[in-house]
């Protein structure tokens, strides 16, 4: 099917209708998510008030707070304010290993699932999805749980003799990555296995033939093959990595501070400051946004389906 | 034949994925049956914490919590589901026409922008409006970023169901609606009822979104929950979490099954 079938009548039985079918999404999703996201672009122009809330005078000390230091009195040089791109580069770095790690658990578990007998393959599926349905805090809460350090994780490590002290996982960039990749997993799987699913295994066969070794076969001819697959996984669990709050707050500690948790801070009490919570939300967006635009272009590019 | 296609490891590493994802859930339903107040030493096999759950110190807040949560996704999901039903039936049986594309991306849109940026626009929006936060806040929000999900399994179910149908209906002179309601939508159903389920555990699960708008005293089950593990996890959590996980499990569960029954149909 390399063009669309051609319109016929029956497929476009509800034409004369369908713009007015779309008004109570337009409604909806254009006054309760287009309208505030351009005030909350607005928002992240203004000047903050005290008690937690904005005076409406047009400034960009929220962006400036965010890129640029004067020292403590504000009478030096201006100089770059690392501490905010910090927790941005953090954030991308640890959403990013989180990714990684998620690639290389679930490529292989997607393989074998789609390499299994056509009717065993819905169960493995099915199996892999069930924890996503769980409600996301739960499952961080049970993993803090897991892992904590008289937790059951350390406590049979210990019994066995495998190791004398618990090891310190709670508060680490480990356990932020290992929170991230389990509540994300199964987004890296499903795509990769639609993609496997789809591969045509004859290829494998001529490159045996042609005495590729195993290995050989998945670097040189699976891999391109499935590529999109893998693209898509990694930006599902990217995107929602880089914005995670539970995770970094929970498994997390000071040290691990990510963008989630600053934004979300801007918003509690009277400390609080709206406009550069704002800003901060708006250069996370256009982070997400140019992750997304490229992964558009690259799949316009070489999406010659 | 078979060899190409296995790879060295590769069931050992989906064993290890499955026990990853299922070991702290497990863990933790254990820990739920245990009869000591303390969550690291075991004190044999008991249902204390469930009892607790519903009768203890802390039942009335989770009560309400657990109401407000229930009533929120229902509605939610119900209100989605329509919104989505309809923007399917002109998304994929509505021929081309002018704003397609955008209305897709409009859809869609719930899912692109991060959660923590939905929740700060929210909260901006209804405060600059004025709208007080709390139960109707939660609501509206939730209606919002549930409909992508309601609309993806309706969409699927709808695409595999032939136009022909409803043709032979118009051909015996059964106007649109008469079509749509007892011919379409019956084929529709199972798509219908995944969304529907999709999006009541999408709004069951939410917490960022919700802990931004509900404003003070108003508490749904995750963000009463949240505030209880921020002092330390207690038994009575890990009661409530099983049962949480046995209702997410219920629900999958029956949304697979409707979606197997569906699938000769097409």
């Amino acid at each position: 099917m390399t063009t669309p079938a051609p319109q016929s009548d029956t497929d476009a039985a509800y034409a004369p209708v369908a713009r007015r079918l779309l008004i109570p999404t337009w409604i909806t999703i254009g006054i309760l998510m287009v309208l505030p996201v351009a005030l909350m672009a607005i928002y992240s122009f203004l000047t903050k008030e005290f008690r937690g809330g904005v005076i409406w005078d047009f400034t960009l000390d929220a962006y400036d707070q965010f890129f640029i230091t004067r020292g403590l009195f504000g009478d030096e040089p201006a100089q770059i304010e690392w501490t905010y791109i910090t927790i941005f580069w953090r954030s991308i770095w640890q959403a990013g290993l989180a990714t990684i790690l998620c690639l290389a658990i679930g490529f292989p578990t997607a393989w074998f699932i789609a390499t299994r007998p056509a009717h065993t393959r819905g169960i493995w599926l099915f199996l892999i999805t069930i924890p996503y349905w769980v409600n996301l805090l739960i499952r961080t809460v049970s993993l803090k749980f897991l892992i904590r350090d008289n937790g059951p994780l350390n406590e049979s490590l210990m019994s066995i003799g495998l190791i004398t002290d618990p090891l310190p996982l709670v508060n680490t960039n480990l356990a932020v990555q290992l929170g991230l990749f389990y509540s994300y997993l199964p987004f890296m799987v499903l795509p990769i296995y639609a993609a496997v699913e789809r591969y045509n295994f004859t290829l494998s066969e001529a490159a045996a033939d042609l005495y590729a070794s195993r290995f050989a076969t998945l670097r040189e001819i699976v891999l391109p093959v499935v590529k999109p697959g893998i693209i898509a996984g990694c930006i599902l669990v990217f995107v929602p990595s880089l914005g995670a709050f539970l995770a970094p707050d929970l498994l997390g500690g000071a040290k691990t501070f990510m963008i989630g948790s600053l934004i979300d801070e801007q918003f509690k009490g009277s400390q609080g400051n709206w406009p550069f919570g704002a800003a901060a939300s708006m250069i996370l967006m256009t982070l997400v946004m140019i992750v997304l635009l490229l992964y558009a272009r690259a799949q316009t590019k070489g999406g010659a389906r | 034949m078979k060899g190409v296609r296995h790879y060295p490891g590769f069931l050992a590493i989906t064993l290890g994925c499955l026990f990853i994802l299922y070991a702290p859930l497990a863990v933790v339903a254990v820990y739920s049956f245990n009869d000591s107040p303390s969550i690291t030493q075991w004190g044999g096999l008991s249902l204390r914490w469930y009892v607790d759950v519903f009768t203890g110190p802390e039942s009335a807040r989770f009560g309400q919590a657990a109401w407000n949560s229930l009533t929120i996704a229902f509605m939610a999901a119900t209100t989605a589901t329509a919104i989505a039903t309809a923007a399917a039936l002109a998304m994929i049986r509505g021929g081309p026409f002018r704003g397609k594309q955008a209305s897709f991306a409009l859809i869609n849109l719930p899912l692109m922008v991060p959660e923590i940026v939905i929740a700060v626009a929210t909260l901006i929006f209804f405060s600059t409006i004025g709208l007080t936060t709390g139960y109707l806040t939660i609501l509206l929000a939730h209606i919002t970023f549930c409909i992508p999900f309601a609309y993806l399994p309706l969409a699927a179910r709808l695409q595999g169901i032939e136009g022909t149908y409803e043709q032979a209906a118009r051909d015996l002179y059964a106007t649109r609606w008469q079509g749509f309601r007892l011919i379409l939508l019956p084929l529709m159903m199972p798509g219908l009822i995944s969304g529907w389920l999709l999006a009541f555990i999408i709004s069951l699960d939410d917490f960022i979104i919700t802990n931004f708008v509900k404003g003070a005293g108003m508490e749904t089950l995750p963000t009463a929950i949240f505030g209880s593990v921020k002092q330390g996890i207690k038994p009575n959590i890990m009661a409530i979490s099983t049962l949480m996980l046995l209702v997410s499990i219920a629900f999958v569960t029956l949304s697979y099954l409707v979606n197997r029954k569906g699938r000769p149909v097409a």
